[in-house]
């Protein structure tokens, strides 16, 4: 190769690399503060594990901990068991309105959050669920719902609807052909799906934060009133286990569905 | 009563859809429905029996230059951001789309996008810890050049287009990456063949082909910032106020929910003919 054709590659090359320090750099700073013994984040670092072992006596955010996570677990059950059932409507059914119901799916994607969350808060509150846990929930869901339809949707495009007839024709039952032959072939898009719903709700601020009972609020919520009224490492640590729980999820949620679509 | 096989179809598809459907319906779209009805009325009928219906609520967006001018200061950063991101996203793209083949593609575009769908408030917060004042960046520049700097990007319009850009430009590669890795190879190469320079292969056919992907990834980005609150207040301080942190302000602060559903409304109106506006371009997006 001519150098007039390689160097376009090596700075294509650096430039990428470029993109990825500015997207990482701040969280690895944000979390080697968290090992760092000075409370106002002075140089030179001493390491110490202090504002971990702060971090598991402090029972406020422990206990917000623990409700992020056993919403996002409910969120998951509802939005993927409610979303793939819609899916499979939409792949198995032609009927009039089929299109309605599939643009009816961004609204809860392309509207802010801010618009999206207040709204809920004012319905919420005229019909009497008002705030707290279970609004947080029937709002978690929503959000979470769409990006399930859509991942299992996906996942039905690559599915013969030929097999179902096929089973049909050798006398299986409408369910149990759904549940022998269509939801294992589409189960890595269930799985997907499901880790989309989890992360949608354990990492979701903003409707939390409208909906969420101050007092019984969930992680994100708490650490936002952390931020504002003045921080110390504890809450990098806390963030730092939260970036690294919500990367797992999506790393396993990338064996299951190809971001950058088929190749 | 025998069903004929289409009642049944149309049976078993309405068991399967209504859930999804009516979840959405109560937690989104009697939202949304909610809001505009409350947006005419005088005070939160749950808080008192003496409310009426008015436009009070919009006229006050109007009466004052105070609620428009902040609209417009939210409109500005979120154009800002959406150039920041497509200017620095778009190369990026390109780079993992064209030259980058095989694993380590994969892999690069996983890293890039691995971010945006971790806890956006705490890459915000990580921002909080690298610009302040005394913080890391004045010791790394210190510990190469030998000079005292003092460099406080915090609390000021710069940090929140910094944070921003960072929480939304995974967004803009991923758009334009599918765009970009769409175009046939062979196109370019008899561009190439045909003696055209690179800048009138980019010009000429990537960029209207990649344009979609660029509209739509510049749409994801715009109308998301023009309703942030969060990021402006932990970057922004005093600097933070915009047309977001205003309809948070009326809904956890000063409680005037009605006129906290019109301005959510205003914005929502915005967006909605933003979205309009684009559709064109982004019905060949992917």
């Amino acid at each position: 190769m001519s150098p007039r054709r390689t160097w376009p590659i090596a700075a294509g090359r650096v430039y990428v690399g470029v993109i990825l320090f500015f997207l990482y750099a701040p969280i690895m700073v944000m979390a080697l503060m968290s090992f760092n013994a000075s409370e106002f984040y002075a140089f030179p670092l001493h390491f110490t594990l202090d504002w971990y072992r702060k971090l598991a006596g402090n029972a406020p955010i422990i206990s917000s901990a623990w409700r992020s996570v056993w919403i996002a677990i409910v969120t998951t059950a509802i939005a993927t068991t409610l979303g793939t059932a819609a899916s499979l409507a939409l792949f198995r059914y032609d009927f009039p309105g089929k299109r309605v119901l599939q643009v009816m799916l961004f609204p809860p994607i392309a509207i802010p959050w801010l618009i999206i969350g207040t709204a809920m808060l004012i319905f919420f509150f005229w019909v009497g669920i008002g705030r707290g846990t279970p609004a947080v929930i029937l709002g978690h869901v929503a959000l979470a719902l769409p990006y399930v339809i859509v991942v299992v949707s996906a996942r039905l495009q690559t599915f013969d609807i030929q097999l179902e007839e096929a089973a049909r024709s050798l006398g299986a039952s409408s369910w149990q052909v759904t549940r022998a032959v269509t939801l294992p072939w589409i189960a890595s898009g269930v799985v997907a799906g499901a880790l989309f719903a989890f992360a949608v709700s354990f990492d979701q601020f903003v409707v939390s934060y409208f909906l969420a009972q101050p007092g019984d609020a969930t992680l994100p919520v708490v650490i936002y009133t952390a931020i504002r009224k003045g921080f110390t490492p504890e809450i990098n640590a806390i963030s730092t286990i939260i970036i690294v729980i919500s990367m797992a999820v999506m790393l396993a949620a990338s064996r299951h569905f190809k971001f950058g679509g088929e190749r | 009563m025998a069903l004929t096989a289409r009642q049944t179809n149309a049976l078993r598809a309405g068991v399967l859809l209504s859930p999804a459907y009516l979840w959405l319906t109560v937690a989104v779209f009697l939202p949304l429905s909610a809001m505009l009805f409350f947006s005419f009325l005088s005070a939160a009928p749950f808080t008192t029996d003496d409310w009426h219906f008015t436009t009070s609520n919009y006229t006050a967006f109007f009466s004052r230059s105070l609620y428009p001018d902040l609209l417009g200061r939210s409109l500005l950063l979120s154009a800002v951001v959406t150039l920041c991101c497509v200017i620095i996203g778009y190369p990026c793209a390109y780079v993992l789309a064209k030259q980058i083949k095989g694993r380590s593609r994969e892999a690069l575009f996983l890293l890039i996008i691995l971010p945006f769908w971790s806890n956006s408030l705490v890459r915000i917060f990580s921002w909080a810890i690298v610009l302040r004042g005394n913080g890391i960046i004045d010791h790394t520049i210190e510990a190469i050049l030998p000079v005292d700097v003092s460099i406080n990007l915090m609390f000021s319009f710069p940090a929140i287009v910094i944070g921003l850009v960072h929480s939304y430009l995974p967004y803009v590669i991923l758009t334009c990456y599918l765009a970009l890795q769409a175009i046939d190879d062979t196109l370019i190469d008899a561009a190439r063949s045909l003696g055209a320079p690179f800048r009138t292969i980019f010009v000429r056919l990537i960029l209207p082909l990649s344009l979609p992907g660029l509209a739509a990834g510049a749409v994801l980005i715009f109308v998301p910032v023009a309703g942030s609150f969060m990021e402006p207040r932990i970057l922004g301080g005093r600097m933070g106020t915009f047309y977001g942190t205003v309809i948070e302000d009326q809904f956890v602060a000063v409680f005037n929910w009605p006129l906290g559903a019109a301005l959510s409304f205003i914005l929502l109106a915005v967006v909605l003919v933003i979205l309009g506006a684009a559709s064109p371009v982004l019905r060949h997006a992917r």
